[in-house]
């Protein structure tokens, strides 16, 4: 299936990764060449496997705070940060679209 | 000398008696570490620290009180698994400078049975690769490029020139751990295996290399690839030390949920005499387009080996064999598109300097701090994952993976107690041959021996068996029922005694090994 701009666009918009070049398009154009080789299979009756564990009972354990109180830790590994707050830029903002894109890239 | 041999018997044995100690070990360990680095397996060596715990565990041997096999035993971790303290990068620029909060379940509990931590090795960046090439601490490097088994073979004109341009590769992405246990600078590491990662390497590298069952160990702490089949994987220099490591880390973690809650009881290898009741299974499938001859008549040679022994060889069929890298493909960069979502500079890790929103510091950020591979992957997973794509790629792909599951559990209910087959198509390519194609390409070629083991959640082990025309280690690998690692180990531990693979004859280990022992040249290591 031909990859429109459109799904491009939104893949980029998804994903938050661009292509950057023609390569990261003919890329992706060729893993869902390969992907369609899933078609050959026969998969009539049978049910998604999720996980191998299926048969098997998840673990859950007791909705307890048995530990925390690491918030300096945690704060340290972070760049941003303002007293016990990670700091973001405005949010809010889209992405500019596609074309305007390339000239905030050039830009930056 | 004592840096060669195997864990169980010997090193610990020399500990307890105090002929070596930890300290020892540990600096001539770092030592080699040092005039091997050109290999380029370590992106960290802890120092400091390891000495440290060095000097802990002689305290404890002193006392005559160690905590077990494994104290003051030297180990290193692939850096995908967090170490507090120490940082952690998955050989990407997403996470240079991070310094972990934590110790994954498998590093505390080696940690607490008294292994000293070396240091953290080289991968491929976030483990998405088959070659140790693509971090950006740059490749690592197979020790036995520098062996004189190697040497010896190549047709060389300038002895310098060669081993600047003809060095093999390690295969990966585990491949530091591989060369770190290879050239001797620690007894055992850990790698990660999704596709193939601790396998794959070991083969390369001439180690023994364990692929778990899926929820037997911990997770906690491994930076996920694709939760559904990410293991922590094994890596010693003989079957008896893999079993040993396994016992220490191996059992329930209520801090990951996808562990077992079956108890698990540590267990010593027997030394397997009798092969007579043993039924060994070959996956015709598994003669792959690609596999060399050399390792063709290995297979062969070893499915004779155990059906002269008396045990019973026959030919099986795992009919959705060659789906699995398809399959795999779609469902892992489905499951990366969702692991690396959590990469957005604000926590933790890279943080890109462009400010004015925060979908475009993300999208700054992610660009920066990731590579073509991981971006391509992330990419294709989120196009898989579409609405009007989700039905026919991704679920299509789970039910392809219960068809590969399902061919397993058919054979095994057919009396097969375990598979063997080949690990690699070949022995380690030149560095400069492998770059040329991509690392698509290269992971879609390599993982298709090891990569249905993983669909399925089954333990697996490479064995190294042969060395190549070309002087280079061959493995063979097994592949058993789920949570029946003793069977498979023992099976395993079988054949290596029948092989007996060759040590590799590296100069700067005899350089710095004048060690207690006298060094012995059988290649047994138990």
């Amino acid at each position: 299936p031909e990859v429109t701009a459109e799904v491009l666009a939104h893949l980029e918009r998804l994903a938050l990764v661009d292509f950057r070049d023609a390569e990261g398009v003919e890329r992706l154009q060729k893993a869902i060449q390969f992907a369609d080789h899933l078609r050959e299979v026969n998969t009539d009756g049978v049910e998604p496997m999720d996980s191998v564990l299926e048969d098997r009972c998840l673990y859950l354990r007791e909705d307890d705070v048995t530990e925390g109180n690491c918030t300096k830790e945690l704060l340290k590994n972070a760049r941003e940060k303002v007293e016990e707050y990670f700091v973001a830029p405005p949010g809010n903002i889209p992405l500019p679209k596609l074309d305007e894109q390339e000239t905030s890239l050039q830009g930056s | 000398g004592c840096l060669e041999k195997g864990m169980r018997l010997q090193v610990s044995a020399a500990l307890k008696e105090g002929q070596v100690t930890p300290t020892q070990l540990c600096q001539r360990c770092l030592a080699l570490i040092r005039s091997t680095k050109f290999l380029n397996a370590y992106i960290t060596v802890a120092e400091e620290s390891a000495l440290k715990q060095a000097e802990e565990s002689e305290k404890r041997y002193r006392r005559g009180q160690p905590l077990g096999v494994l104290d003051g035993i030297p180990i290193s971790v692939k850096d995908n698994f967090n170490t507090t303290g120490i940082e952690t990068t998955c050989a990407s620029n997403m996470l240079k400078g991070y310094i972990s909060p934590y110790n994954a379940t498998v590093v505390q509990k080696l940690l607490d049975q008294g292994a000293v931590l070396l240091g953290k090795t080289n991968l491929d960046e976030f483990a998405m690769g088959s070659g140790s090439t693509d971090g950006v601490f740059g490749p690592v490097r197979n020790p036995w490029s520098y062996s004189r088994q190697y040497k010896e073979k190549s047709v060389s004109k300038s002895l310098s020139e060669d081993e600047e341009s003809n060095w093999v590769i390690t295969g990966g992405s585990s491949g530091g751990s591989a060369a770190a246990v290879s050239s001797f600078t620690c007894f055992a590491a850990l790698g990660s295996d999704t596709g193939g990662s601790t396998r794959n390497p070991a083969a390369h590298c001439g180690v023994v290399g364990l692929k778990p069952t899926y929820g037997l160990i911990s997770r906690h702490g491994l930076i996920p690839l694709v939760n559904s089949m990410d293991v922590p994987g094994i890596l010693t220099r003989c079957v008896d030390d893999a079993a040993v490591v396994l016992g220490s880390v191996a059992g329930h973690d209520p801090k990951d949920s996808t562990t077992i809650q079956d108890n698990f009881k540590p267990f010593e290898l027997p030394d397997l005499t009798d092969v007579s009741k043993l039924s060994i299974g070959i996956p015709k499938e598994y003669h792959a387009p690609g596999l060399s001859s050399e390792i063709l008549a290995l297979w062969s040679n070893a499915a004779d080996l155990f059906k002269n022994a008396g045990a019973k060889v026959i030919e099986v069929s795992l009919p959705h064999t060659r789906y699995s890298i398809v399959c795999y493909h779609v469902l892992c960069t489905a499951e990366v598109a969702s692991n690396m979502a959590r990469f957005d500079g604000l926590e933790y890790g890279h943080r890109s300097d462009m400010n004015e929103s925060t979908e475009s510091m993300y999208a700054a950020t992610r660009r920066e701090g990731f590579n073509d591979v991981v971006r391509g992957r992330i990419l294709s997973g989120n196009y898989f994952l579409l609405k009007q794509n989700y039905e026919n790629y991704f679920i299509k792909a789970q039910k392809v993976r219960r068809l590969i599951a399902s061919d397993f559990v058919k054979v095994f209910r057919s009396g097969v107690d375990i598979l063997l087959t080949p690990t690699t198509l070949s022995d380690a390519v030149p560095y400069m041959e492998f770059i040329k194609e991509d690392n698509r390409t290269r992971s879609t070629q390599d993982d298709i021996l090891t990569q249905a083991a993983n669909m399925a959640g089954l333990p697996a082990i490479n064995v190294p068996t042969a060395l190549s025309e070309r002087g280079l280690p061959i493995g063979l690998q097994f592949i058993g029922r789920s949570f029946q690692e003793k069977q498979l180990l023992t099976v395993a531990k079988w054949f290596e005694k029948q092989v007996k693979f060759p040590m590799i004859q590296l100069e700067e280990v005899k350089r710095l090994d004048h060690g207690v022992f006298q060094h012995q040249k059988s290649a047994s290591f138990s």
